[in-house]
């Protein structure tokens, strides 16, 4: 189990690692970074799974299909709008 | 299986970071959606191997219902409705956070008293962000026209996320379990998300996704810590910093405080002072404004949401063919919030293959105006106001804009004389080097090419 000051620190620097990644971005790229970031979210996907795998009862099994059902879409959504934004992406040379 | 488990989670998590990292660059950013998707696939599948777990059939079932839906959308949303589309799938994610913790809670299997804790601070949090992306989806797509308001409803939500806040102290401190309280925590999560996103004017949605967009990130996050999966808790934090870091940048620039958007009651065009402007504004017919531009050494143009409206921009990449080709100097000048979200005139204009390095910041371009012959205004308002430099009354005094009122002359495509999103009238347009040239953009720039054409 992932606890106490350990817990801390990955919060610590995953926030971290969060705020530098994103400080050199320029303008340009920010919805598609925005969009990217919405997709890397979808990691809740994996977390819906094993909750819905351990889920008993139909309330709980209910409730555990609606979250995987919608991660799934946070998660394949997120990647479909984000790849056709950086799709167009292109400099004058490449398009030559 | 255990250590196969925490190793594909390893690698997934330096992934999305490689991957949001590759994307911060115009030239590496096609590739990190990829980086980051293949992080997503070892993630997703490796789970499927997660020991103690059942209902495999109804899980796998569910995947390909939310996949398929959101694949569907996601490949015919036209450029134009991204902002809302973005707010959607996030919404998706804030609901799935929420439904983790409401599973949870129902097992009531916590590890400890702390774990319970988080996963009612990530259900919350989920909840919200699910429901106010829900509005927020709803306002962009044109479902929800007006702003909706009532007497002290300020004082209605912080009572709501009060007593939602108390209701999430009664269930971490009882023993007792689900029944009615965790409902009535969810419902009035939910509510408040709802309430919260109702009043805020449309012109203040791209930094209200941003926020909940970093929410979610942080929910999952949270939620990542009760499930004791270390891939969510680091992509998700990630997330909630660098969405966080994100809205406050838009948020700066529009300058205003998130504060002032959350709670202020600016964006529907209410409150806003009039400020009086003298002058008049002075008309153009499309042939005048062709041959000033293809005179014209040097052209800048502004394109804002009104050419996402009149989906201008594979008209306006032609009228910068014609323009070059005669050896007129074109470069757009692209101000960080025009449009419905930051970046979103570039997404457009990347559509219509207009070259990224052809499009400038506003710091970059603005020493540029004076020498500029024609700065071309299409469907921008508010971000070439210059009552933003000069009127202290204004209430989008500040504000960094960009100084179109510099070039030698101006020329804004508007749809009519009526004022912009934010309802502030535009002392550009009455400026005696400014000329209107009324109509949809789109029509207006074809003719302008045809009139470019017969010279």
């Amino acid at each position: 189990m992932i606890e106490g000051f350990t817990a801390l620190y990955i919060f610590m620097l995953s926030a971290f690692t969060g705020y530098e990644v994103i400080s050199r971005v320029p303008v340009i790229l920010h919805t598609p970074l925005m969009s990217g970031s919405n997709f890397v979210h979808g990691i809740v996907l994996v977390g819906a799974m094993v909750a819905m795998g351990h889920a008993h009862g139909p309330l709980e099994l209910t409730i555990g299909f609606i979250g995987v059902a919608l991660a799934a879409g946070n998660a394949v959504g997120g990647f479909v709008v984000t790849e056709r934004m950086l799709e167009m992406f292109k400099s004058e040379k490449e398009k030559a | 299986m255990d250590t196969l488990i925490q190793i594909a989670y390893f690698a997934a998590a330096i992934l999305f970071i490689l991957g949001l990292r590759r994307m911060s660059s115009p030239v590496t950013a096609r590739t990190g959606i990829h980086w980051a998707g293949a992080g997503m696939l070892v993630a997703t599948l490796i789970t499927f191997f997660w020991p103690g777990m059942e209902n495999y059939l109804l899980m796998t079932a569910a995947i390909l219902i939310g996949g398929v839906a959101a694949w569907w959308t996601g490949q015919r949303v036209a450029m134009t409705d991204m902002p809302q589309m973005i707010a959607l799938y996030n919404g998706m994610g804030g609901g799935a956070a929420g439904a983790i913790a409401a599973v949870e809670l129902l097992r009531s299997d916590f590890y400890n008293d702390t774990f319970l804790v988080l996963a009612l601070v990530g259900g919350l949090i989920g909840s919200v962000a699910f429901s106010g992306s829900l509005i927020a989806f709803a306002k962009l797509q044109g479902w929800m026209r007006r702003p909706f308001r009532f007497p002290l409803q300020h004082q209605f939500n912080l009572l709501l996320f009060v007593v939602t806040l108390g209701l999430g102290v009664m269930l971490a401190t009882s023993d007792e379990t689900g029944g009615t309280t965790l409902l009535l925590f969810f419902t009035l999560a939910l509510a408040f998300g709802i309430l919260k996103t109702l009043p805020i004017g449309g012109a203040d949605m791209p930094v209200v996704i941003s926020l909940y967009n970093a929410l979610t990130g942080l929910a999952v996050g949270l939620e990542g810590f009760v499930l004791n999966n270390a891939a969510m808790i680091i992509a998700g934090t990630v997330v909630g910093a660098a969405g966080t870091l994100l809205t406050q940048l838009m948020a700066r620039a529009m300058n205003r405080s998130i504060a002032n958007i959350l709670f202020g009651h600016f964006g529907g065009g209410e409150g806003a002072a009039e400020a009086e402007v003298e002058g008049s504004m002075k008309p153009i017919d499309a042939n005048d404004a062709g041959i000033m531009m293809a005179y014209a050494s040097k052209v800048i143009i502004i394109p804002g949401y009104g050419m996402a409206v009149a989906q201008a921009q594979h008209k306006i990449k032609e009228l910068m063919n014609l323009l070059l080709e005669r050896g007129v100097d074109v470069k757009f000048a692209i101000h960080p919030v025009a449009g419905r979200m930051p970046g979103h005139m570039n997404v457009l204009l990347a559509e219509a293959d207009v070259p990224y390095d052809r499009l400038y910041d506003l710091e970059e371009i603005n020493a540029e105006f004076p020498q500029a012959d024609v700065a071309l205004v299409i469907g921008a308002n508010d971000v070439v106001n210059p009552m933003a430099r000069n009127n202290p009354e204004s209430p989008i005094y500040g504000m960094p804009i960009l100084n179109a009122d510099q070039a030698k002359n101006v020329i804004v495509i508007k749809r009519g004389q009526g004022k912009g999103f934010s309802g502030i009238e535009n002392a550009l347009f009455f400026e005696d080097n400014t000329r209107m040239l009324y109509g949809d953009g789109q029509a207006m720039v074809g003719e302008l090419i045809n009139a470019i054409k017969q010279l």
